[in-house]
């Protein structure tokens, strides 16, 4: 296993220099599809907690395996070479909002290894587990009461602590790749990056990072208020696998900022949109073909080396896109 | 490699071989400005981020913020800062300098910044494993660093050890702590140039030497630097200063130094330099030849500063009518007033209009100006006097005009308590006060409770300012709340001047009366303070002002209970044992009485340490440095001036007398006491009761008494004690001329320059005994030194911590007849008369040093009071501020 875990990883380098590498899509938008309750969340283990579990998606990964190897699977045929595992909210940070702090190691670990078993079914090419790590529902560099912008609701010792539980349990769980995503200040993401630091160091391994930052609107800024090319050298002190952006925005109102990335990032880039803009009833309804050739303008110019979808995308748009991009050389790059 | 800087804030900061000098602002720097440091320490931090702000508009490329500061806890006044920052996107947008020496600091920093920051600095001064760790982590936070040219053996100070650290802590960084490159910026040391010092005529070339060589061997790295340290002996000599900074920085940029600290307003262009002023710079940085110092130094006292100031000096007058009153309002500028006045009154209906408008208008300016702590105290008292001016000048139109009564803001009652006589503070206040429409009824100074009281009543005033500057006048103003409480008065009444303080005020006046009791720390806080207590919120301040006096005095308890005193028993078994002989006693020269008067008044000027005088201004910083203050120090240099001038004028027409008397006396002492002998050591003609310390000592710390500094009178060395009495002479009746005249400016600044004089006289004098008469020390001392106290021997002052016994005084006075000798007399309150004099022992053993005296007990009370053969129960009062 060791031995097939290394090479994945030498390899991948190699591979995003051959072709583009496909991202799998929406995880929330597929588990939507199943309409589950409240007592699919809380399955047998949680039945004694308070509250609504309903709604803590990363929860099903130890209530509800099955759905989510499905999920998995469905990416995998659609022709993901890299899935997500469900693990976007994954930190005791996040999960204290459901008093769930203490499950977190497992819904890593088994998240991880659902993604795993899901990824080895495919022997045709390697196929990876990225870990995802979401951003937490707490800013360090933003205050959350207008009245005292001094004030922290989380530190960066918070989550550089946080972090490193996430990062240990996805690992023990033998992902392949840790994927830092929907970045929306930067400051949680040097967090996560200094907590992987950390932990490689523990452990005398080290995965490759892909980092995916998210430009919250028009204005071309993170929420904490960076330029993607503030955002690229902020980061700029760990060798990544790649950078790129995913969610807010979809694929046409992107591609600037994308290009930014694109045009100085001494790594690959990636790019998960969204199917557009959510509709009035907050519903994605850009379809696969639609989205497909959008996202044609990235392949034609050369933007990405890695691509995959977010909020609204299912394994349609993703078989969409991973057909097209057969077509397209992926970007070049100089370290 | 190529070198690129490449940092961010919320915006990139990418800077190539083709980019320009990258520019770091520095005044977000606790060590480097005074005023911004009061702005952390008093947390004022909406008005510190505007001084970050105001960097930021003025060009700075990166923010320097530092807060390594004793008074401070660095390390919370940096997350504080830093977060607020992140919260200004127009600061935000570039990125920080973490600059501290502190690591704690630097690490709690580092986790405010999301972007790419720098830190100042690490170095090798405490060896290669720290430094790698330190870069280590600097690396894993995401920032670039600033290396320090120091080692274990200590900063560099020729080419030969900048090449050598650098280059050692190049490949340390680069091999050993994985360290981009790009992410390393050398700090090769700028020193100062033209010291006069041998060893220093190569600190530019060096510099410049040192700096092309990291550039050409050390790829990737940048050079960085503080530009004005090399111009520092030309401290005062801005046009100087300006165009060494420009010339430097041409030629530092041309041997590869890529970004640094440089205060903008401080740099000349290149271009305009005068060429043989420029060529004699240069001489200087490449040490061309050996007298290039001088010459420069020469060339330097000729260059005229300001030049360009005096041409445009007058062309305001051209402003039309509102902006002229303004603009002479913000300058404070008197000489064209009346005539601008005069102009406007057929402009306006009724003479009180020309009040409320154009000369409030310009008022409101001076006010925000002031308190967004761009004018400065003096400046605005300065305003006032034009002011004033004018209003006296309207006064007759306005009486003519009948309705005419204006609107006040308030009416505010002044007065410096019983038995003290200082007042330069109080003016200070109440001119501030007057200048934002209060009306002000100052009943000078020695005003006894119940004439204050009987006043305040019969004026109908709103509030109650009391000021003191003396340590009895602490217990008086107890007395007037007291009697404020007696009358059922319910105005506020507000406490100010040098020895009152918050807890003072909280523990000791507050509980006396039922209304509110505020301190006020400085003037620029009177307006504040009375503006809140007169107006519609009054009554949320009030309850603010008591809650926060509470826990200062719950604070209080608990904390003089912590500091415990010993018994007075106790305090005595611990006393200092000092050896006397021959080396520590000194016969000297003379024994006796003298007098006489300062000769030449320019003699005392090098004596003067100006550090309190621009305190009273509620300027801050040590002297000489505040004069290159970034905030300060303009404001600073024109007050020195003002000051010089009326010496000068003070000299020629007489103001001053400056006379002193001092007797050196034959003394033993026995306990905490010290007898005093005449000539023959026949008689004892006066016991000197002394206090001790009765604090709690650490092992080894003895509880000192002054005593412990003299010879016991059975150990058979015969020993000397001396006393002295200086003045400067009575100024109030000239002082009273300028007010007739509105002239509080120039009655507060003489008054201040006599205190100063007087100070100097204390230490001219104490110089001419050490030397002349007690003859113990042979050297000169230069007046930072003597500031600084570094000579042999002490002369601790009645009402002073060592010596808190006012009682004390009486005793120099009759040993000196000093008030026959000198007319300076001693009140009620033993406050010494006129108020610029200075009095005190002198103590010659070289181990005698100054201490405090906090707290004593009752024991040490009863036994000085039978001492000195008095009633405890009135001579209490002597002790209040220090009997727990």
């Amino acid at each position: 296993m060791r031995l097939f875990f290394r090479y994945c990883r030498m390899d991948i380098v190699t591979l995003l220099k051959e072709r583009i590498l496909i991202l799998d899509g929406a995880m929330g938008t597929m588990i939507q599809r199943y309409t589950l309750e409240e007592e699919d969340f809380r399955g047998s283990v949680f039945q004694d907690r308070k509250g609504s579990l309903k709604g803590n998606n990363d929860l099903l990964n130890l209530t509800r395996p099955d759905i989510i190897f499905d999920i998995h699977k469905a990416y995998l045929e659609a022709g993901a070479d890299i899935i997500e595992t469900n693990t976007f909210s994954g930190t005791t940070i996040a999960q204290a909002d459901y008093q769930l702090e203490d499950a977190v190691y497992q819904i890593n670990l088994v998240g991880a290894q659902i993604a795993k078993k899901a990824a080895l079914s495919f022997s045709d090419r390697p196929r990876f587990v990225a870990g995802s790590i979401g951003p937490t529902n707490r800013t360090a560099s933003i205050s959350p009461d207008v009245n005292n912008p001094g004030y922290r609701a989380v530190t960066f010792s918070d989550l550089s602590i946080a972090y490193a539980e996430q990062i240990r349990a996805l690992m023990d769980g033998e992902v392949d790749i840790l994927l830092i995503e929907t970045v929306f200040d930067t400051l949680n993401a040097k967090a996560a990056l200094y907590a992987a630091e950390q932990v490689f160091n523990e452990r005398a391994i080290t995965l490759p990072i892909m980092v995916s930052g998210t430009i919250t609107d028009l204005s071309g800024r993170t929420l904490s208020g960076q330029t993607p090319e503030a955002f690229l050298i902020s980061l700029e002190h760990i060798p990544l696998l790649s950078i790129g952006l995913n969610c807010a925005l979809g694929s046409e109102l992107m591609e600037p900022y994308l290009k930014t990335l694109s045009d100085r990032a001494p790594y690959a880039v990636s790019a998960h949109p969204n199917a557009g803009l959510p509709n009035a009833f907050g519903q994605y309804d850009e379809t696969a073909d639609l989205m497909r050739d959008k996202i044609k303008s990235f392949f034609e110019k050369g933007l990405v080396n890695i691509v995959g979808g977010c909020c609204g995308t299912t394994p349609e748009h993703i078989k969409a896109i991973a057909t097209l991009a057969q077509q397209y050389k992926p970007r070049t790059w100089t370290p | 490699m190529e070198r690129i800087l490449r940092l961010s804030g919320l915006e990139p900061l990418v800077a190539t071989r083709e980019s320009n000098f990258v520019n770091v602002g520095e005044r977000t720097n606790v060590t480097g400005s005074k005023a911004f440091l009061r702005l952390v320490r008093e947390e004022r931090f909406d008005e510190a981020l505007a001084v970050a702000r105001e960097q930021v508009e003025g060009g700075a490329q990166i923010l320097d913020v530092n807060m390594d500061e004793a008074m401070i806890d660095g390390k919370t006044a940096m997350v504080t800062f830093l977060n607020l920052i992140a919260a200004e996107p127009e600061i935000a947008r570039i990125p920080i300098m973490i600059d501290s020496s502190k690591w704690e600091i630097i690490e709690a920093g580092l986790q405010c910044l999301q972007g790419k920051g720098v830190v100042n600095s690490i170095s090798l001064k405490e060896g290669e494993a720290l430094f790698i760790h330190q870069a280590k982590h600097i690396k894993s936070m995401g920032a670039a660093m600033v290396v320090m040219a120091f080692d274990e053996l200590g900063q560099a100070d020729t080419y030969e050890r900048r090449i050598e650290i650098c280059s050692r802590s190049y490949h340390l960084l680069v091999e050993k702590a994985g360290v981009h490159p790009n992410d390393i910026i050398f700090d090769p040391n700028i020193f100062p140039v033209a010291t006069g010092m041998e060893e220093h005529a190569l600190n530019a070339l060096d510099f410049f030497r040192a700096t092309a060589w990291i550039t050409q061997n050390l790829p990737g790295c940048h050079v960085s630097g503080g530009v004005s340290n090399v111009s520092f002996s030309f401290r005062g000599n801005n046009a100087v200063r300006e165009a060494m900074h420009a010339v430097f920085l041409y030629h530092a940029i041309q041997h590869g130094m890529n970004m640094g600290i440089v205060n903008p307003t401080m740099l000349a262009v290149y271009t305009d330099i005068d060429p043989i002023l420029l060529t004699y710079i240069e001489d200087v940085f490449f040490n061309r030849y050996p007298e290039a110092t001088e010459r420069l130094l020469e060339f330097a006292d000729t260059v005229q500063q300001g030049a360009k100031e005096v041409a445009s000096a007058e062309q305001w007058r051209g402003f039309d009518i509102n902006h002229r009153i303004e603009h002479a309002l913000v300058k404070g500028i008197d000489k064209h007033i009346e005539e601008d006045i005069a102009e406007c009154l057929p402009l306006f209906e009724k003479p009180l209009q020309i009040i409320e408008g154009p000369l409030m208008a310009g008022m409101n300016v001076v006010g925000d100006l002031f308190g967004e702590g761009k004018m400065f105290l003096p400046q605005v008292v300065k305003s006032a006097r034009v002011m004033k001016k004018a209003v006296a000048f309207l006064q007759p139109y306005i009486e003519a005009d009948m309705d005419g009564q204006v609107q006040k803001a308030g009416k505010i009652l002044m007065a410096t308590v019983k038995g003290d006589v200082h007042d330069i503070g109080k003016n200070i206040v109440g001119v501030v006060l007057a200048c934002n429409n209060y009306e002000i009824v100052d009943m000078g100074v020695m005003v006894p409770g119940n004439e204050i009281v009987a006043r305040a009543m019969e004026e109908g005033c709103d509030i109650i300012g009391l000021s003191g500057l003396i340590t009895p006048s602490l217990d008086e103003m107890v007395a007037v709340a007291a009697a404020m409480e007696e009358k059922k008065l319910s105005i506020p009444l507000l406490i100010g001047g040098a020895t009152t303080s918050k807890v003072h005020t909280a523990v000791k006046i507050a509980p006396s009366y039922s209304g509110s009791v505020v301190y006020v720390p400085d003037a620029s806080r009177a307006v504040t303070v009375a503006e809140r207590l007169l107006g519609k919120e009054s009554e949320p301040f009030e309850k603010e002002v008591r809650t926060e006096y509470e826990k200062v005095r719950l604070h209080h308890e608990q904390h003089s209970a912590s500091k415990r005193l010993i018994t007075i028993d106790l305090a005595r078994a611990n006393r200092l044992h000092l050896t006397f002989n021959e080396e520590t006693v000194t016969q000297p020269k003379k024994v006796g009485v003298f007098s006489g008067n300062v000769e030449d008044l320019r003699d005392l000027i090098p004596y003067i340490d100006w550090s309190p005088f621009f305190r009273s201004w509620d300027l801050h910083g040590r002297y000489p440095n505040i004069l290159e203050d970034e905030i300060v120090g303009a404001e600073a240099k024109k007050l020195l001036e003002e000051a010089m001038i009326c010496l000068e004028e003070g000299r020629q027409k007489g103001w001053f007398t400056p006379r002193y008397c001092f007797g050196i006396f034959p003394a033993q002492s026995e306990g905490d006491d010290i007898y005093i002998y005449d000539e023959g050591r026949n008689k004892i003609i006066h016991r000197n009761i002394g206090l001790r310390q009765q604090t709690e000592k650490v092992q080894g710390q003895p509880n000192l008494c002054l005593s412990d500094f003299i010879a016991p009178i059975d150990g058979g060395v015969n020993d000397f004690l001396g006393c002295f009495v200086v003045t400067a002479g009575d100024v109030t009746s000239i002082c009273r001329e300028f007010e007739a005249q509105h002239d509080d400016f120039q009655s507060i600044l003489l008054k201040a320059v006599a205190d100063r004089l007087a100070e100097a006289m204390a230490e001219w004098l104490h110089e001419k005994v050490r030397q002349e008469f007690w003859a113990y020390e042979q050297e000169s001392l230069l007046n930072e030194d003597l500031i600084a106290e570094k000579y042999r021997g002490i002369r601790p002052a009645p009402g002073y911590p060592a010596c808190p016994d006012h009682f004390e005084k009486l005793g120099i006075f009759n040993l000196l007849n000093a008030t026959d000798r000198l007319g300076v007399s001693l009140t009620e309150s033993l406050a010494m008369e006129p108020a610029s004099s200075v009095s005190g022992w002198y103590f010659a053993h070289p181990e005698a040093k100054y201490f405090g005296i906090t707290g004593i007990l009752p024991d040490q009370f009863q036994s000085v009071c039978s001492r000195r053969g008095v009633d405890p129960s009135v001579h209490k009062k002597w002790f209040s501020s220090i009997l727990k």
